[in-house]
């Protein structure tokens, strides 16, 4: 693992009495590319307007390369911020908006003009100099503002939103290009996104926040495949949450039925919740899968077909690229590989978390 | 033209262009009480007593009593701007920065005066600042010494700033307020303290508000003949009272109308610089 570049350490922060940040403590490495995930008001844009420098934490220190900056203004801070709709300044032309910052710090002209260049090339917007920044569209407004950020050598680019203000197919686009910046640039970029396929397409690390809490930590592939709880599991992609029966260890009763499963260690007759993901519900012929059950929706998707099948008192949701008719009786059969089991939410802030759902 | 505009724009006009016929009652209304008043005033502007053509009423300006009327209005009209500009800046800045209904509470206080007649509150003032006034009261009865400002330059600038302040607030407050705050926070992002801050970004940003503001104190301030009347005495004659004089006193409409054209086309020159100004920023 890469050197540790930025603590958060039991960071709190709330608006007019409202709790937003609750004792938060995160790690960020050098070069990594950290996605903070979550719904609307889960605080990660907070978390990053605290590491801007924009907003003070009520409690808690932000140290940055070994040094805490938690009380270091905005202008002082080694990192830049590339804002949600992108914030450029209207009344100067692309040059001068790259160059903001290095004016600012005087550097010298030809510099300032080869550090344009260099800025332009890399989003790939040259020639772009003399326009104003009402005459690009969003996508390469964007680009402009990440231009701007860049120029500074900054070591953590820090992104809000960046590409919520797009279209879907410029997104995807985006979201390439981004990761090819990164890889060019090799430096930390901290992002913000509401958006689970984003943070699964970009992230070396995401960071699952809900409600002021940090949900889990881990790779997009950790994340999709082992959420730790019913939040995760949901906020990530589609998937079947149903409460369960750890009968011992590898053995789990599912709605009355026994699943052979890999998991260990949650002791015998626990309470627990278990997600299988929807493309990893298999249909057979009935009486040949564990539980019996019957189709009740069907809906063509694309690139699957997303169903719904009414088996013990669940309705499953199943992806598949088998047509199967409305009122077929099937059987359901899963890969113990794939049953993942999570503790039942134990605290009170976990359950108000998983209330929401 | 705003979208909203355009829209009720093409509820009510057809191709046909008969949904003009909405417009009349302004047309109607602008030719009678704009457009024909301006061309009279151009056709007494340059013309004598006999009905002749002549510049003689133009020129009139140069004349030293009128020059020196003209100068003075100029010099108290930007000095007023110049204290509105001063004092409303600042204010529209934290006005920007509050919620939403603390600034409406603080904008109606601004606009408050507004509701009230612009003579009244002007007599007020001269009310207030007579030699016996009320003001002049409080002072002696602290045994402080008395004020002379009645009558003066500095009492008319007084009554064009307490007038005309609002006209620069609004403006400059909606102005402020249209900025992004998360351009202001770019700026600070990218290394810039509050100076530079304020100077590179909020400043430039806010001009379109600066030029309507000035123009809003500006153009009134520099016309006015009540204020100086009525807080000037008859001792600080400016070009607005020479005017009025050439009209109800000297019954010289053409020498007033000549006045009033000079005063109209330094205005109207003045405002296209300013808007020339703007367009290169």
């Amino acid at each position: 693992m890469q050197k540790e570049l930025i603590k958060l350490e039991h960071i709190s922060k709330s608006f007019d009495g409202q709790m937003v940040l609750d004792d938060l403590d995160l790690n960020i490495h050098e070069n990594e590319f950290v996605t903070l995930l979550g719904p609307s008001g889960c605080g990660k844009t907070t978390t990053l307007r605290i590491l801007g420098g924009f907003v003070n934490p009520d409690n808690g220190r932000v140290i940055f390369d070994s040094r805490d900056i938690t009380n270091v203004p905005p202008n002082k801070r080694h990192l830049n911020t590339v804002f949600q709709k992108y914030a450029l300044f209207t009344h100067m032309t692309i040059a001068d908006n790259i160059a903001f910052g290095l004016k600012i710090k005087n550097k010298p002209k030809s510099y300032i003009d080869d550090k344009i260049k260099y800025a332009l090339k890399l989003v790939n917007l040259e020639g772009y100099e003399k326009r104003m920044p009402d005459s690009l569209s969003g996508g390469q407004q964007q680009r402009i503002a990440i231009a701007r950020a860049i120029v500074n050598e900054p070591k953590v680019l820090l992104l809000d939103e960046p590409l919520g203000a797009l279209d879907l197919k410029l997104r995807q686009e985006m979201q390439y290009e981004l990761i090819r910046m990164k890889n060019e640039l090799g430096i930390t970029f901290v992002y913000v996104t509401h958006d689970q396929e984003e943070a699964l397409t970009m992230s070396d690390t995401i960071v699952v926040m809900n409600q002021g809490y940090i949900q889990q930590i881990g790779t997009p592939e950790s994340i999709y495949n082992e959420p730790e709880n019913a939040f995760v599991a949901d906020f990530i992609g589609d998937s079947n949450i149903i409460a369960a029966t750890m009968i011992e260890d590898k053995l789990v009763e599912i709605l009355g039925v026994r699943f052979a499963c890999v998991d260990t260690g949650f002791g015998i007759r626990k309470p627990v919740d278990v997600v299988i993901r929807p493309e990893d519900v298999e249909l057979t012929a009935p009486e040949e899968g564990t539980i019996n059950g019957v189709v009740t929706h069907l809906i063509f998707k694309g690139v699957h077909y997303e169903m719904e099948v009414m088996a013990n008192g669940f309705e499953w949701l199943v992806h598949s690229t088998q047509l199967t008719p409305v009122g077929t009786k099937v059987g359901i059969r899963v890969d113990p590989f794939n049953i993942q089991i999570m503790n039942k939410p134990e605290s009170e802030d976990e359950e108000a978390v998983a209330l929401e759902l | 033209m705003s979208s909203s505009m355009k829209k009720l724009h093409s509820l009510y006009t057809d191709k046909s262009g008969k949904g003009k016929l909405l417009a009349a009652p302004y047309v109607f209304w602008s030719a009678f009480f704009i457009i024909i008043p301006l061309c009279m005033i151009l056709y007494y502007g340059v013309t004598d007593k006999t009905g002749a053509f002549t510049l003689q009423n133009i020129t009139a300006i140069a004349s030293i009593g009128h020059a020196r009327a003209f100068w003075r209005s100029l010099l108290l009209s930007v000095v007023s701007t110049v204290i509105c500009f001063l004092l409303a800046y600042p204010l529209a800045m934290i006005l920007s920065g509050m919620k939403e209904k603390k600034h409406n509470f603080i904008i109606l206080i601004f606009i408050l005066p507004m509701w009230m007649n612009f003579l009244l509150r002007t007599l007020a003032w001269q009310t207030l600042l007579e030699k016996t006034g009320v003001i002049n009261g409080i002072l002696s009865f602290f045994k402080l010494p008395s004020l002379r400002i009645i009558n003066t330059p500095y009492a008319i600038v007084l009554g064009m700033v307490y007038n005309f302040l609002p006209f620069m607030v609004l403006p400059l407050y909606n102005a402020l307020s249209k900025i992004d705050e998360n351009v202001i926070n770019a700026a600070k992002d990218l290394g810039a303290n509050k100076i530079q801050t304020f100077f590179r970004v909020i400043m430039p940003l806010s001009i379109p508000g600066i030029i309507s503001g000035v123009t809003m104190v500006f153009v009134p301030a520099l016309t006015t003949f009540v204020i100086s009347t009525l807080l000037g005495g008859s001792k600080v004659l400016l070009i607005g009272n020479v005017i009025e004089q050439e009209f109800t006193q000297a019954s010289n409409w053409h020498l007033g109308s000549g006045l009033s054209i000079v005063l109209m086309i330094f205005i109207i020159l003045n405002m296209i610089v300013s808007a020339l100004l703007d367009k290169e920023d």
